[in-house]
């Protein structure tokens, strides 16, 4: 355990690299490119659209008119949810696509990984405001349980980076891990409650659950669109899988380090 | 604050050949294995090596330090041990106060972002603040000679603006400790001069350096003490000038065996007064004296003696003297008592005398001494180069030679 704070304080030093190696990433995505920010929000636009044909359909069958908050609650998990999966597919590929920097250069490596989940989430607010948008023009309101999102969003962040820890230094030692995330993260909506909600599929809605992302992104639904608390059962299964799975992956990565230039 | 900068004590890395892993069902045992056993010290499995055996030494605080060696002696595998990118299969490695390594200049650029911003970024992979980046921000594109190119993406910079830029980033990192591994060669000859003396004045300073480099004379001018590596392991430490002569032995040696008899044996290098010697100024006379002994009539055969320069082998002369000047009188196979005489017309340097026999009639080569001999030149007037052409100044004045007026600028 003292070798895992170590290893969390050197982090902690090396911070303004933490904040240097995401403003390069972020830097370099924008510069020469003819979209400029519009690229942050594209992907949860296309998400929202994605979700409306989904949700169009199923009102068409179903009888049920679609209303304006199946809007706003598709809107507002396309948001976190492109935010996962752009820090993950970034953070796996982070130290592959500087080896450079891991044979040559010494600091702590969990830099990587980390500044590419800080580049997302850069993106990701830059989104917001868009999605903020849409939610005060759909009259989503607010109430007193918008106090959780801020726990909320915190949980999806620190579960984002386990993951991105994780297959970062994974996919360091085989190369395969990339695709492999691919096609999760291509597949994963559907398997995520994005377009639709958990509670649609009745008493098989514990299942979409099961994935901590699932939960978070039901959670934010609850508090900002619906108004009401969160289930605090799946809310505390969620943050359990967060922290624990943020200080296994950094065992794992700081156990592995040692070998990283040797393997890469 | 103790008085050693780094130690390293009795230090063992191996390194795999080949591919890492096979499959998967090779992987999943092993990766258990390395997460769990700390006892990955072992001996060595299949296709594995040694890169380092058994390395220790000790750095003072303050001191120059240079580690020369063949490709693959270890020398870098050394400098990633020290700066933590690689760690230890055995022993122990101390080092104490911030480390800087100016392994590879410019290895965190990245090509779309200008100059300014590279900087920046450069500065804190290296471990820089960002104030403390800010304030040397001048100094470091002034050192650079980058000028107006700064707003430019280095993608578009030439490969000596790049490199410059990198290296002046990483010389201004202001370490307790600096690691240098070959950076010296990047730019033009100008710049070559401006990076050693940068590292002349960083280690003047008070910083330690530790100095890898194939630039014998560049470790002989920097550093105060030098390890000689060779296939990993230690074969000599001590004052450069000893150790260098060692490396010279062993790498252009081909082999002791030709240092005692052969065709050509008793190689002494002797100065003006006769006296053995190793350093000469330029344009001093030198007297070679050896031994030919050949198979055949001695006038069959034609002595080729070579000049090349240490650091980059650069050959700087190669004649052909025809032998029969020396054995005058046999006219059989023998064994003669020879000497060739020559100015030594170089500047600062090292120099290695190679000489080869060859014989006539059958259009082959008898014997190649590559280490017949070896020398340096001491001077200070020059800033680079290689032919000492004795240049005077005249004026109003009488002449005086050049060497003379040059020295106090």
């Amino acid at each position: 355990m003292s070798r895992m704070r170590e290893s969390i304080s050197e982090v902690y030093q090396y911070r303004d690299l933490l904040f240097m190696l995401a403003w390069r990433d972020i830097k370099a995505r924008y510069k020469q490119s003819v979209m400029g920010f519009f690229w942050a929000i594209l992907m949860p636009l296309l998400i929202v659209g994605a979700g409306l044909l989904v949700r169009f359909a199923f009102s068409m069958n179903s009888g049920h008119s679609m209303n304006f908050a199946d809007v706003a609650s598709i809107a507002l998990k396309s948001l976190p949810w492109a935010f996962f999966v752009s820090a993950i597919k970034f953070g796996t590929n982070s130290m592959v696509a500087n080896p450079n920097l891991v044979t040559k250069i010494y600091f702590p490596r969990e830099v990587f990984p980390l500044a590419a989940v800080l580049a997302s989430l850069f993106d990701a607010t830059i989104a917001s405001t868009v999605v903020i948008l849409l939610l005060v023009l759909a009259k989503v309101g607010v109430s007193i349980y918008l106090l959780w999102l801020p726990v909320l969003l915190l949980l999806t962040v620190l579960l984002t980076a386990a993951l991105a820890m994780f297959l970062s230094c994974a996919n360091l030692f085989f190369r395969d891990v990339k695709y492999l995330v691919d096609v999760f993260l291509t597949f994963g909506i559907l398997f995520t409650p994005v377009f639709y909600e958990a509670r649609m599929v009745g008493k098989w809605a514990p299942l979409l659950l099961i994935n901590p992302i699932g939960a978070l992104l039901e959670a934010m639904n609850d508090v900002v669109v619906h108004h009401q608390a969160p289930s605090y059962s799946w809310l505390a299964y969620a943050a359990c899988w967060a922290v624990l799975g943020l200080l296994t992956s950094w065992w794992i990565f700081d156990r592995a380090e040692a070998s990283f230039a040797e393997n890469i | 604050m103790t008085e050693i900068a780094l130690e390293f004590d009795s230090v063992w890395k191996k390194f795999k050949k080949g591919e890492v892993f096979d499959s998967l069902r090779d992987l999943i045992p092993a990766l258990a294995k390395s997460l769990f056993s700390r006892n990955n010290k072992g001996e060595l499995q299949k296709r594995e090596f040694w890169a380092l055996q058994d390395i220790s030494f000790q750095v003072r605080r303050g001191e120059a330090f240079g580690i020369i060696g063949a490709n693959g002696a270890g020398k870098s595998t050394i400098l990633k041990l020290l700066s933590k990118i690689l760690r230890p299969n055995r022993g122990r490695i101390t080092t104490h106060g911030r480390l800087s390594a100016l392994i590879e200049v410019g290895a965190g650029f990245h090509p779309d972002l200008t100059g300014r911003e590279n900087v920046y970024l450069n500065g804190a992979i290296l471990g820089m603040k960002r104030q403390e980046i800010s304030r040397k921000f001048d100094e470091i594109v002034e050192f650079a000679g980058i000028g107006d190119f700064i707003d430019t993406p280095v993608k578009r910079y030439s490969s000596g603006m790049y490199a410059r830029l990198g290296f002046a980033v990483a010389a201004h990192v202001d370490p307790e400790v600096l690691l240098v591994d070959e950076v010296l060669s990047v730019g033009d000859m100008q710049f070559q001069e401006k990076c050693l003396e940068r590292m002349l004045r960083i280690a003047r300073e008070g910083t330690t350096v530790i100095f890898v480099s194939h630039n014998l004379q560049a470790v002989q001018m920097l550093c105060g003490r030098t390890l000689l590596l060779r296939a990993g392991r230690i074969t000599a430490l001590g004052p450069p000038r000893d150790v260098i002569a060692q490396y010279v032995q062993t790498i252009q040696g081909g082999g002791r065996a030709s240092v005692s008899g052969g065709p050509i044996g008793e190689v002494r290098l002797e100065n003006e007064s006769g006296a053995i010697a190793d350093v000469f100024a330029p344009g001093d006379p030198a007297l070679l004296k050896f031994t030919v002994e050949v198979p055949a009539p001695i006038e069959e055969y034609v002595l080729a003696f070579i000049v090349q320069r240490l650091s980059d082998g650069q050959p700087l002369c190669d004649y052909n003297l025809r032998l029969e000047e020396v054995g005058q009188c046999s006219k059989r196979a023998g064994r003669v008592q020879s000497a060739l005489r020559f100015n030594v017309n170089l500047l600062r340097g090292a120099y290695g005398i190679l000489l080869n026999l060859y014989h006539c009639p059958t259009s082959s080569f008898l014997v190649h001494r590559q280490n017949a001999g070896f020398f340096s030149v001491n001077e200070t007037t020059s800033y680079g180069g290689i032919a000492h052409l004795n240049p005077t100044l005249e004026g109003e004045g009488r002449p005086r030679p050049a060497t003379e007026g040059f020295g106090d600028k």
